[in-house]
């Protein structure tokens, strides 16, 4: 028996862990830096985010005065003074159209006016401004993504599970055929489609729909979504217990109870998994968004898309909208992170 | 199985597979016939060449595909991501994988590393972008209000602050790092999860025999995750292939930092080319089919071995 309790320290080890802990911290804060810049300056007044940078809060974190929700308030209920600035652009631009600079009342506007006449500045016009930033700029753009967004997780995982459930438990001849075909079409990348599908869509009226303004867009991620679903479904009941089928049969059950009583509730797991997969997939997607939404039905991605393009000088209230497209993502990140990770993992395949 | 009607699986499959018919399997047949037809998509490119001569004959579109400038630069950028990008996540999604495997917090670090999957491009688009995010750039007079910038111009004296996405060709691997920052928790995610799947015996066994760290990353872990790398390896390249958002949000493809799918966007929706635009979908098409077969059949392999 040693008599020595004191252990001895094992340097080499100690010192190993320690840069083993330093490079994994070090490495997650520089993850986390660029959303934080973000999301700080969220939460900063606009003139603050344009002058100092968005660390500069780290000195004094819990000094509230420091923070504002100026900018969200902005962006989520529009910021009157923008539509008012751009109107007044608007009156200088067609005066100096028609060469009427002298009618304007303010001497400021009159020189801009000559100014603009001249060629030697250029004023932002209203037209996609207002639309932006009127009275219900990031609001409407996250309901608009809400309506887009649930109908479309909902409908196609519905018709893949009836699919799937066909493909699992019913015999008809061609089924393995079909079903490889199927699975085929993940190959098919989405830009395959966009031109004959939108040609589509104007055939049957339903570009620009007022009266549907959501119904093309839905058809078009359940198209999309289709095929992963049919695939990921068709494998979760196929590992079903056939016993569990045959005894429901045996005491009297139709394929179509079968299916709503015995499949689908056995299914949760892999059903949560693919919907959050379609849910953050349609959210965040821009692409089908700017070919089958326009104007006022834009989701949240084309219209931080769009503020980023003709924002300009009025940059500060950007992170803002930005945070806002994102923050419905995130909470669903955080609070079903399990679901998230076997969604995302699931979906690697999809087209 | 019990009898059923003939027709009973064909009432289940009927939604689906007149969807998939009308948004997949008619439209890729229509794009193909397009990308041999003029802009309007209405007569053979042939009949209405635009440069007087019809060099590749009916396959025009392609030739214009393969031959203008700006997709030719796209057709580099999409090599330089390819490169860059793809090796990048593999590589650091499979460090980050093993060294988070040794710590306790593991759960909170991988967190980290995984939550920009749930952002969208735009929204990273927004992080990094010149307008309000990391790469932002100002007037050197006044302080920087970028991240980069203002680390740059804090630690290297004299240094100007410099316009990251304007900046040729460093303003492509300024794109690449956006990508990365997005996709690397998804590679360590699967990597991780491949390597907790090893027999902790062999590794044991591997001590025991006295192989240091380094060969048994090499000599064990590298081999029992192969597969598990040709799925990551293989999803990362069909992303390069559709990388759209984050150039349309950052740059729109200005300042030489076009990519095919933002080119095929460019020629369909805004220079209304549905021919051209048709072609480049399906040189995209085709190059994507043989990596999506190899990262199907290599996840099933996968699958296989759980």
């Amino acid at each position: 028996m040693n008599a020595n309790p004191s252990p001895k320290v094992n340097w080499p080890r100690v010192i190993g862990r320690a840069i083993l802990h330093t490079v994994v911290i070090t490495v997650a804060i520089i993850w986390l830096l660029p959303s934080m810049g973000v999301f700080v300056n969220t939460f900063r007044p606009k003139q603050a985010v344009g002058s100092t940078g968005w660390w500069t809060i780290l000195v004094t974190p819990f000094d509230f005065t420091q923070y504002s929700l100026e900018n969200v308030i902005n962006v989520l209920a529009g910021n009157p003074e923008y539509v008012e600035t751009c109107r007044e652009n608007e009156e200088i631009i067609a005066a100096a159209d028609s060469g009427a600079c002298d009618e304007l009342s303010n001497s400021r506007d009159r020189r801009t006016c000559e100014q603009v006449a001249a060629g030697e500045r250029v004023l932002r016009r209203c037209d996609l401004l207002t639309d932006l930033l009127s009275s219900d700029g990031m609001a409407r753009a996250f309901l608009n993504s809400l309506s887009i967004t649930v109908p479309s997780t909902i409908i196609p995982i519905l018709v893949a599970a009836f699919a799937a459930y066909a493909f699992a438990w019913m015999e008809f001849p061609g089924r393995q055929v079909l079903f490889v075909v199927v699975v085929g079409l993940l190959v098919v990348p989405l830009q395959m489609t966009l031109i004959p599908v939108q040609r589509m869509f104007n055939v049957l009226g339903l570009t620009n729909n007022p009266n549907f303004p959501f119904l093309a867009i839905w058809l078009a991620h359940t198209g999309y979504g289709l095929p992963f679903a049919i695939y990921l479904l068709r494998n979760f009941f196929g590992a079903l217990p056939r016993e569990l089928f045959e005894s429901a049969y045996l005491d009297g059950a139709s394929k179509w109870t079968a299916f709503w009583r015995l499949a689908l509730p056995l299914s949760v797991p892999a059903v949560a998994s693919l919907a959050i997969f379609q849910f953050l997939w349609v959210w965040n997607d821009l692409l089908v968004a700017l070919i089958f939404t326009s104007g006022r039905y834009s989701p949240v991605t084309r219209h931080v898309a769009n503020l980023v393009n003709s924002l300009g000088q009025d940059w500060q209230v950007l992170p803002a909208a930005a945070t806002i497209s994102m923050i419905l993502p995130l909470v669903i990140f955080f609070a079903l992170q399990r679901y998230f990770i076997r969604g995302i993992l699931a979906g690697s395949v999809k087209g | 199985m019990q009898g059923q009607r003939w027709w009973v699986p064909w009432l289940y499959l009927a939604p689906a597979l007149l969807i998939l018919f009308a948004f997949l399997v008619y439209p890729t047949i229509h794009t193909v016939i397009l990308s041999f037809m003029d802009e309007n998509g209405e007569v053979l490119v042939t009949e209405h060449c635009k440069s007087d001569v019809c060099e590749w004959g009916i396959f025009h579109n392609y030739w214009y595909a393969f031959h203008n400038p700006s997709m030719q630069e796209a057709f580099v950028n999409n090599i330089r991501w390819l490169v860059f990008f793809t090796s990048i996540t593999v590589f650091l999604g499979l460090v980050l994988a093993v060294l988070f495997d040794r710590v306790r917090y593991e759960p909170i670090v991988k967190s980290a590393i995984f939550l920009p999957m749930a952002i969208s491009f735009v929204g990273a688009g927004v992080i990094w972008g010149a307008q309000a995010g990391v790469y932002k750039w100002t007037n050197p007079a006044k302080p920087q209000v970028g991240l980069l910038n203002a680390i740059l111009v804090a630690l290297v004296p004299g240094f100007e602050p410099k316009n990251w996405l304007r900046l040729q060709p460093w303003n492509n691997f300024a794109l690449i790092v956006v990508g990365i920052w997005m996709w690397t928790g998804f590679a360590m995610v699967i990597l991780s999860a491949a390597i907790k799947n090893i027999p902790k015996e062999i590794l044991e066994a591997a001590r025991v025999d006295g192989a240091n760290e380094f060969q048994i990353f090499f000599r064990i872990i590298i081999p029992s995750i192969s597969s598990t790398l040709t799925v990551v390896a293989t999803t990362m390249v069909i992303n390069v292939l559709k990388i759209f958002d984050i150039v349309y949000v950052m740059t729109g493809g200005r300042g030489g930092t076009d990519v095919i799918a933002n080119r095929m966007y460019t020629e369909m929706f805004i220079n209304f080319e549905d021919g051209r635009g048709s072609a480049i979908a399906v040189i995209l098409l085709l190059l994507i089919v043989p990596v999506m077969i190899a990262n199907i059949r290599s996840f099933r392999e996968q699958e296989a071995t759980r």
